[in-house]
């Protein structure tokens, strides 16, 4: 293993290998290691796609079909529907945890005493650590048929309160944004709170002296010293639109099948597709779908961010 | 900073009103956040009877520690979970930061020539990936590493983001000139890297740690897909899958309606004992955390600083 790293390496420029750089080549090579077979061999591994894979066989003997498992994707309405899915529920997810997010932190900031903002900041951060696996237990506690707070609530005020509320439509899409803003909103509360508090007091010093008042302060210091570091958080999330929060869609909603037109995204039908169905081709080619679009849409937000502000685009 | 904040709030003091309308406010927020999780503790001492009564309810007629008891007599399958989790939160964690800052520290020298392509081969994988099917192959087929321990360490062993926010540390951290001093003083990598990055970047260390430790406590996933024998089934997969089991076998006795599946269901663990078991997964992460709190935000602004 370490042998790669000394000596392929060095071969094509010669000259440059400095013998003192050797452990660094060491250290490197767990990582290295690690990354060939965990996330290069996968990669590789996407040529299942174009196959009719058969376990037995293994990647390297099984017939190739070339864009059958694609095609069988692409003329059910599936392959629409995960997609629509994905990219709404992201873009939405986007903006209302930003808005949400940096009302919570110019609030939090504005307060007269640090206390009390230090303790709603330590709450609002709690949810960040629960898994789905608890998140969708809670919400299950609300919505369950039988015992759930909803229907209880509906029968006290003489409703039947009889609902199956993972059969209802109509009531996820809107649930789904409030349960990821209530996972999501306080670690991003924090990182802005954590950039206002490092903004110089004297912008707001000067600004009281020209007699700035609180509002205009925040729009025109605060808000805009925050730019940088919205924009590169929107980069990270605009590059992850393709792929859907699994915890989310599929636990939270009992991987309820009612309710698929609406919860279904990509990554849930890829884990359906190979557990369920056992067709691995597919799931593939859905996995192959979802990998080369996210990675074109990279490219494509960096290269604009990179003409529009080259500081705030990633590479 | 402390007393930064405390001077731009004297100078620029917020007006009382506006003052008293923000915290109604934030405090309405708080509210939104911690009553759903309260639920769970309430009903997990609620007894059997006021849930059938009144279903999971904020104010519950009957308070009992019946789900705990019952938890801790039968609670086998929960000890082998914790012992599971426990172990590979730790091992995977320490693990993982051994492999991750020795390679931050590669990609942190600029006088190395491999850097850029170090770098740059590490970051392609946060880009593109194989994604799940691949990967479930490649562990199951290939490895034979599904239904082991090996399940939980290896595949998550580095990972991309936080080995890119360990380099900015060290990078931000360390000057450039410690480093040439060591090696003119004639101190190799391993001896300035054990000496000095090592002790000298333990916020980082700390920091990263803890969010590894945190995602690998909460990782269900990876026991739902890969494990099957009980004694390595991780507690939150265990969580879902009590959740999961429950509601299938009373759908399906439902319909049945046999004497055998009334008994059955009978048996099956009550609905205040599936909260306390969720209380006993959450407990340890809730309660160490406002402790570690400070790590956290740290983490999250050197997250954000383009390296």
């Amino acid at each position: 293993m370490v042998r790669t790293g000394t000596n392929v390496k060095p071969k094509k420029k010669k000259s440059k290998f400095r013998k003192e750089d050797l452990p660094l080549y060491v250290m490197a090579s767990p990582t290295l290691v690690y990354l060939l077979i965990f996330s290069y061999a996968p990669m590789c591994g996407l040529i299942m796609a174009f196959q009719n894979f058969n376990i037995q066989k293994g990647i390297f003997r099984s017939p190739l079909v070339g864009f059958k498992n694609f095609e069988f994707l692409f003329t059910t309405s599936d392959a629409w529907i995960i997609t629509r899915n994905t990219v709404c529920y992201n873009v939405v997810f986007i903006i209302v945890n930003l808005i949400i997010s940096v009302s919570l932190a110019l609030m939090l900031s504005n307060l007269r005493s640090g206390l009390y903002a230090k303790t709603m900041q330590t709450i609002y951060m709690m949810p960040y650590f629960l898994s789905y696996a608890v998140v969708a237990i809670i919400v299950n506690a609300f919505l369950h048929r039988d015992h759930g707070v909803v229907n209880s609530i509906l029968r006290s005020l003489g409703q039947p309160g009889k609902t199956n509320w993972y059969h209802q439509i109509k009531i996820w899409p809107p649930l789904l944004v409030f349960v990821n803003a209530w996972k999501h909103v306080g670690y991003q509360t924090v990182l802005y709170l954590a950039v206002i508090s490092s903004i110089s007091v004297d912008y707001y010093e000067a600004a009281v002296l020209d007699g700035a008042t609180k509002w205009q302060q925040a729009r025109y210091i605060t808000i805009p010293h925050l730019r940088y570091i919205i924009g590169i958080s929107l980069i990270l999330s605009m590059s992850s639109i393709f792929r859907g929060d699994f915890g989310l869609f599929y636990t939270v909603t009992m991987n309820s099948g009612m309710i698929y037109p609406v919860t279904d995204v990509i990554d849930t039908y890829i884990y359906r597709a190979l557990t369920y169905l056992n067709n691995v081709g597919m799931s593939t080619a859905a996995g192959f779908y979802q990998s080369i679009v996210g990675f074109f849409l990279v490219l494509i937000v960096n290269s604009i961010v990179n003409k529009i502000d080259p500081d705030s685009a990633m590479f | 900073m402390a007393n930064e904040v405390k001077h731009v709030n004297k100078l620029t003091m917020l007006s009382k009103g506006w003052n008293a309308v923000f915290m109604v406010i934030l405090f309405i927020v708080a509210l939104l956040v911690l009553i759903p999780m309260l639920l769970v503790i309430i009903v997990s001492f609620s007894s059997e009877m006021s849930i059938a009564d009144n279903g999971y309810s904020f104010f519950p007629s009957e308070w009992t520690l019946d789900g705990y008891k019952y938890l801790f007599k039968t609670g086998d399958q929960l000890l082998d979970s914790y012992i599971v989790t426990i172990f590979h939160s730790l091992t995977g964690t320490l693990m993982s930061l051994t492999v991750m800052t020795m390679f931050a520290y590669v990609i942190a020298q600029k006088s190395f020539r491999h850097c850029k392509l170090f770098t740059w081969i590490l970051f392609f994988t946060m880009l593109f990936s194989g994604g799940l099917v691949p990967s479930y192959i490649l562990n199951v087929r290939y490895l034979h590493i599904n239904n082991t321990i090996w399940i939980f360490l290896l595949p998550s062993l580095v990972n991309a983001y936080y080995t890119i926010i360990l380099r900015t540390f060290i990078r931000t951290t360390i000057p450039d000139t410690l480093f040439e001093a060591a090696r003119i003083d004639g101190a190799g990598h391993f001896r300035i890297y054990a000496s000095i990055v090592l002790p000298l970047f333990k916020t980082g260390i700390a920091t990263v740690g803890l969010f590894s430790m945190v995602s690998r406590w909460n990782d269900w996933f990876t026991g739902m897909l890969y494990i099957q024998n009980p004694k390595l089934v991780p507690l939150q997969t265990l969580l879902t899958k009590i959740q999961n089991t429950i509601d299938f076998l009373k759908q399906n006795a439902a319909i049945a309606g046999t004497p055998d599946g009334v008994t059955f269901l009978r048996q099956l663990p009550d609905e205040n004992m599936r909260m306390a078991c969720t209380m006993m997964v959450v407990l340890p992460i809730l309660f160490a955390y406002p402790f570690f709190q400070r790590y956290f935000v740290q983490g999250l602004t050197v997250g954000s600083i383009k390296g």
